[in-house]
């Protein structure tokens, strides 16, 4: 090979290889500046990490429903004006309506929502009538509300939620999760599906097991995998389990925004003598999904139509990131509950 | 140009009629391969292409090697509904798993983990075919076998991670899977699952072989390189003469650190350090799970994990408060 011939070679190689280094760097790498909060004890690199102009557009995204004017309590409730008022019958004729208009704006408001306004669970012919599912949804997802602002505030504080934590003016929140069928795996001899090794989404493209949700969200699968100091027998748990436990930890940074340290000394995952209080707010939001999974969601399958349903025909549930969206608290701590003191009169099988 | 070509680190390649070696001995096979030239190649190394010796033991284990590969490959692409694209794309994330741990040591059915088993004895054998392989050249060349007992080194640490723990454990399900991302992701939930292997001291010694590698490494790649136009290369000639590049060599570490490794013990150095990662790593990896569960609570047993002050207020295990959901 001649002179020429040889520096041709050389060049095109490393033409190459810059090309490669940088689609890498500009694909993968994350302009500056990256700012970092110490939250442990100095040198145990705990600690979170932001970007101030990610941070500044997340908080610019954040759109609250504008608050309507407060009603008064006066006056004959709702169960006695209105038929079929099964949940909300302890509100005045005020304070109904005045919900009944914010969940419109919260779930289906008209004109961004096809078929959007009161007619979206109502029928126009009859108020009352239950004919349409979203109606029996919506009632069933007021108990829900209920539920979680009343039994677990352990989770969500005095903040507490209402439908727009979720749904942000949108009938079907933008973050659910269904059980995901087996990934295309062929039949016959070959390896089965083992539920993990795609580079999915759902636990931020790692090749962890990428339905975390079904086992520990839905169902109440054994989370914990490393032995404690205090463990009654010998721990048995396989390294395969703590990839399902690991894609579900993988899921919590994602849907908070915040990494591992966050609410882990990562040197002593197990132990909370060196975690931070947010892992007991999360310990506690893990029982409060199964809550709502388990008892309110998925009961409404049936009451679904096929659209609302994922490919195994299961209803399409929530996890963190459905209220959270990449925030360590839902809206960055907007007190939506504040201001409809009516979510927190839902009644069971009020009377008549 | 003057001298460059006396130097064998140099760009220019002085080229000979094709060498074959040595004859081999009479029980072997012949030696295979045409002989050819390459610029490039002598750029850096010898510029001789071939001929090769294969022998029926390199034929078996690249066999083995082949079908092992085929094994990991076809599922993996399987795994995908057969889509090339995806096959391509996802590559990196895509594994043949180990069996589910319920199937203990038994042997399941090819479609839970069978394939994984197949393919793991595939390639081991492969592997070690290869090691005997290497320690016959090595023999027939008259060489000491330091090569092949490098490399059962590796094969040690391979050994205790695909077969001896989990033979330990009870369990095909505590191999590493065989993938990129996936055994990488394995890795970590294998340091998760038992404590933290930062606090394995086998852990430990294996990453200051590694890293005491890499350093022996620069600092003899480097002497040698300095040396270079006094003619380092050409060790053996030198060794017993006044200002040659060896006693250079030798002085420079004796006045930078007051000692030096000699052109022989150098290579001793380099040897043990590399042997030595994949040897402790290994210890390391077998004990971990069959003698030690956590390796943070033992840290704290044995008084080398540090305590913190508290930055928080206490929060207790919401799993042990009575009352509280489960």
């Amino acid at each position: 090979m001649n002179g020429f011939g040889r520096n041709f070679v050389l060049g095109v190689s490393s033409s190459i290889a810059v090309l490669v280094v940088l689609a890498i760097v500009l694909t993968t790498f994350e302009r500056p500046p990256v700012e970092s909060v110490q939250r442990g004890f100095r040198g145990t690199g705990m600690e979170l990490v932001y970007n101030p102009r990610t941070v500044a557009a997340d908080l610019a995204a954040v759109r609250l429903p504008e608050v309507l004017d407060p009603a008064d309590n006066d006056g004959p409730r709702a169960s006695e004006i209105y038929e079929n008022v099964k949940v909300l019958g302890n509100l005045s004729n005020a304070q109904f309506l005045r919900l009944m208009q914010a969940m419109t704006e919260w779930v289906s408001p008209e004109g961004s929502v096809e078929n959007g306004g009161c007619n979206y669970c109502h029928n126009p012919e009859n108020l009352a009538a239950d004919d349409r599912y979203t109606k029996v949804v919506a009632r069933r997802m007021l108990q829900m509300v209920h539920e979680i602002n009343g039994k677990w505030q352990t989770h969500v504080g005095e903040t507490g939620v209402t439908c727009y934590t979720c749904h942000r003016g949108q009938p079907v929140p933008a973050a659910v999760w269904s059980t995901t069928p087996a990934q295309g795996r062929s039949t016959g001899l070959l390896e089965s599906s083992t539920g993990q090794n795609l580079a999915a989404p759902s636990v931020g493209l790692t090749s962890l097991p990428y339905d975390a949700f079904t086992p520990f969200l839905l169902q109440d699968h054994e989370i914990r995998v490393i032995t404690r100091p205090d463990a009654p027998a010998v721990n048995r748990s396989s390294i395969k389990q703590t990839e399902w436990t690991y894609g579900l930890m993988v899921h919590f940074s994602e849907a908070l925004g915040v990494n591992c340290t966050y609410c882990h000394n990562s040197r002593a995952f197990f132990d909370w003598d060196e975690s931070s209080p947010p892992r007991a707010t999360a310990w506690h939001g893990i029982r409060m999904l199964r809550d709502v999974n388990g008892n309110y969601i998925e009961p409404l399958r049936n009451v679904m139509p096929p659209e609302r349903h994922g490919p195994l025909g299961d209803a399409l549930k929530a996890n963190c990131a459905t209220c959270h969206r990449g925030a360590f608290k839902p809206l960055y701590g907007a007190p939506l509950l504040r201001d409809y003191p009516e979510l927190r009169e839902v009644r069971e099988n009020a009377a008549q | 140009m003057g001298y460059e070509y006396q130097n064998l680190f140099t760009r220019v390649q002085v080229r000979g009629p094709a060498y074959s070696g040595v004859p081999v001995a009479r029980a072997d096979e012949p030696r295979g391969g045409q002989v050819s030239f390459s610029h490039l190649l002598g750029q850096i190394g010898d510029a001789q292409v071939g001929p090769i010796y294969l022998g029926w033991l390199g034929l078996m284990s690249l066999i083995c090697g082949f079908v092992a590969v085929e094994i990991i490959g076809l599922n993996m692409w399987a795994s995908v509904n057969w889509d090339p694209v995806q096959f391509i794309r996802q590559l990196p994330w895509l594994a043949l798993e180990p069996p589910a741990p319920h199937w203990g040591l038994r042997l399941p059915p090819l479609q839970e983990g069978g394939w994984w088993l197949m393919a793991g004895f595939f390639l081991t054998l492969s592997v070690l075919l290869w090691w005997l392989r290497v320690y016959q050249r090595s023999r027939q060349l008259g060489l000491g076998t330091h090569t092949p007992w490098a490399f059962a080194a590796a094969i040690w640490l391979y050994l205790v991670l695909g077969f001896i723990r989990p033979l330990l454990m009870g369990s095909w399900g505590e191999a590493v899977p065989f993938g990129i991302f996936p055994h990488l992701d394995w890795t970590a939930a294998f340091s998760i699952r038992y404590g933290n292997l930062f606090y394995n001291p086998f852990h430990a010694l294996s990453i200051v072989f590694l890293y005491g590698s890499t350093l022996l490494f620069a600092m003899h790649g480097a002497t040698i390189l300095a040396a270079g136009r006094f003619g380092s290369e050409r060790e053996v000639e030198q060794v017993i003469d006044r200002g040659t590049a060896h006693e250079r060599c030798a002085i420079f570490w004796r006045w930078t650190m007051g000692f030096n490794a000699t052109f022989e013990s150098i290579h001793r150095w380099a040897w043990w350090f590399a042997v030595l990662c994949p040897l402790t790593g290994g210890i390391g990896i077998l004990l971990t799970g069959t003698v030690v569960d956590n390796w943070y609570l033992w840290a704290i047993k044995h008084g080398y994990a540090p305590a913190y002050p508290a930055v928080w207020p206490h929060v207790a295990d919401p799993g042990l408060m009575t009352g509280a959901a489960r």
